[in-house]
């Protein structure tokens, strides 16, 4: 880690913030998630067989930029969101927590994930990967700018559907 | 008389399908959807004598290039040899059966049998064998390559075989289909369509034959996909049906012959050729237009529209899907167990899209598809609803595809179930068959 890494963010900082926005997304407080990202987030799950891809080139699993996180929010909100009604119960357990770099006020972080995620009438389906997050920091607070959720599954095959924010 | 049959009775026979024009009912029994049996049947009876599709030719770009892939339940090599001709392969060493090629894709220079160490061109000739003297005189090296697919076939770059050698060529196969798919690949300047990189492939819990239904249906819209059409208005886009409308616009279910069947909607949630909505944002205006101008200097205004205002949902049968809508997907499936399939999708678009054009194209597509999309995760949990209820077929046996019983066939709407009874009734008619 270069010095200006050290002095900009600490590693502490970083788990913290993973921490309080695993607990948010697995109690689905959605709309508090929403205000640890930046007005111009992203968020992108890459194709479990391209999982370096661009998603200008590539057919992601998910590529949202904020206007379409904000509706996906919207719509895990809904009841008629069946695919998550009854909503699913997760919980996210993340180490390896990393500063991988720093670019001007860019900072990446890299973390790793297990979410177990349990629902009636369904199976229990484990989806495990590495985030790789672009941080910046805004009014003091760090804030997520990029989301990137990367599976290790080489194919999606038993997990079916990424119907929740991994 | 009642409406539906009662109870596990079959009022013609044991007959899965069940249909009564004077009565304007079709049933199917639900036993289709849990039965080791009829599953075992299917393999024999339709996935050994359909044409299943392969891939697709943008999909191999330079000699020794495959990938690996299950067809039909056979492990298959897509490849293209060292002179350029697309191949597929069983993959499985002609001396002791290990696969000889274990990887997704790539290019080889060769398959090796990482077993004892057989070798194969890619083209599938037998290339060494350690230690071949050991072999009598009866040994034929250039006999035992490996095994091609029956038969393999391609109609404008999608590639299809049939494990049954004396199958109708594809072309008649497909027959009405192939118009379809001409008005899909009718987007491209050069009328070449490729495979985008990245593939979507998970599994649903469910027979494969809901996925067919559910492809096409068009009744399921508003119920199933409140939150999609939702997200739609939200970014100003109108899907308010008419009064007295189910959807947006009326569109047609169609019967393209040999069980194939089609939607033919006119479009209201725009396509990246060449119909904007508001979603694609204001600064893609000029560039719609300027597709869709070319659209009508090449083909003129009437197949420009064609191209351009219309939405199909083409189901092949058995088990090949292209969904010509908010972008275009492809996607097959196929049957793990009777209550388990696997899904395999691309986005498939023109070869000369602009970088802008392409990205445009892939985020329209995730609007809607895929597992990650607005729709289909919902089309999945109406699905494996749908299986888990099948666990009472017993005592609630029949599934109702009657919507548009009474009807002339031109007259079937996209949310009535005409279309859905061209599969059940091909379906049906190659079970009996082989009974």
């Amino acid at each position: 880690m270069n010095e200006i890494v050290a002095s900009t963010v600490s590693r502490a900082e970083v788990e913290d913030l993973f921490y309080h926005e695993a607990d948010l997304l697995d109690s689905w407080k959605l709309d508090e998630w929403l205000k640890l990202l930046t007005d111009d987030a992203t968020y992108y799950v890459p194709p479990n067989d391209k999982p370096d891809a661009d998603a200008r080139y590539t057919l992601f699993t998910i590529a949202d930029d904020i206007v379409r996180l904000r509706e996906r929010v919207i719509r895990l909100k809904d009841p008629n969101c069946h695919a998550e009604f009854p909503l699913s119960r997760t919980r996210r357990m993340i180490g390896n927590v990393r500063i991988t770099g720093v670019d001007g006020d860019v900072i990446s972080v890299a973390a790793n994930f297990i979410i177990h995620r349990y629902r009636h009438n369904d199976l229990l389906r484990v989806f495990v990967g590495q985030y790789r997050h672009k941080l910046k920091r805004q009014g003091g607070l760090l804030k997520i700018a990029e989301r990137r959720a990367i599976l290790d599954a080489e194919e999606l095959g038993l997990l079916g559907s990424v119907s929740f924010i991994l | 008389m009642n409406y539906m049959p009662s109870g596990t009775e079959f009022p013609s026979g044991k007959e899965f399908v069940v249909e009564d024009p004077k009565a304007q009912t079709f049933f199917v029994n639900r036993e289709v959807f849990v039965s080791e049996d009829v599953s075992e049947r299917e393999k024999r009876a339709i996935f050994d004598r359909s044409w299943i599709y392969v891939g697709h030719a943008s999909e191999l770009k330079n000699p020794g290039d495959f990938k690996t892939r299950p067809v039909a339940g056979r492990p298959i090599i897509f490849c293209r040899d060292r002179e350029g001709q697309v191949r597929a392969l069983i993959n499985s060493c002609r001396h002791r059966g290990a696969l000889v090629c274990r990887e997704r894709e790539g290019n080889a220079r060769q398959f090796y049998c990482m077993y004892h160490g057989w070798t194969y061109h890619p083209d599938g000739r037998l290339k060494s064998v350690p230690g071949d003297d050991a072999y009598g005189g009866s040994f034929m090296k250039d006999e035992m390559g490996l095994v091609p697919v029956a038969r393999l076939e391609q109609y404008r770059d999608f590639y299809f075989a049939n494990f049954d050698r004396n199958a109708v060529d594809l072309s008649t196969y497909l027959g009405k289909a192939k118009d379809y798919i001409d008005i899909v690949i009718d987007q491209s300047p050069s009328g070449k369509m490729q495979i985008i990189s990245g593939t979507q492939e998970y599994d649903i819990r469910a027979n494969w034959k809901l996925l067919v239904e559910n492809s096409v249906d068009d009744y399921h819209l508003i119920s199933t996909h409140s939150t999609w059409l939702n997200y739609m208005r939200n970014s100003g886009v109108n899907v308010t049906p008419p009064k007295g409308e189910l959807l947006p616009t009326r569109g047609f279910g169609r019967d393209l012959g040999n069980g194939h069947l089609t939607t033919d909607n006119p479009n209201y949630r725009g396509r990246p050729v060449a119909r904007w909505i508001s979603v694609y944002g204001e600064e893609a205006k000029a560039d719609i237009d300027a597709l869709r101008n070319e659209l009508v200097q090449r083909l003129g205004s009437a197949r420009a529209a064609r191209v351009a205002d219309t939405n199909r949902n083409l189901a092949i049968f058995p088990n090949l899907v292209i969904n010509d809508g908010s972008s275009v997907t492809v996607r097959h499936f196929y049957p793990v167990a009777p209550d388990r399939m696997h899904v395999t999708a691309w986005a498939l678009g023109p070869v000369e899209e602009t970088e802008a054009q392409r990205a445009r194209r892939l985020h329209a597509f995730l609007t809607f598809y895929g597992p990650g999309g607005f729709a289909t995760p919902d089309d999945v949990a109406a699905l494996e609803a749908a299986q888990l209820g099948f666990a009472a077929w017993r005592e609630v046996p029949w599934s109702d595809l009657s919507r548009g019983m009474g009807k002339a066939p031109d007259e079937q709407l996209a949310t009535d179930e005409g279309h859905l009874r061209v599969f059940w009734r091909k379906w049906h008619e190659l079970m009996e068959a082989r009974v």
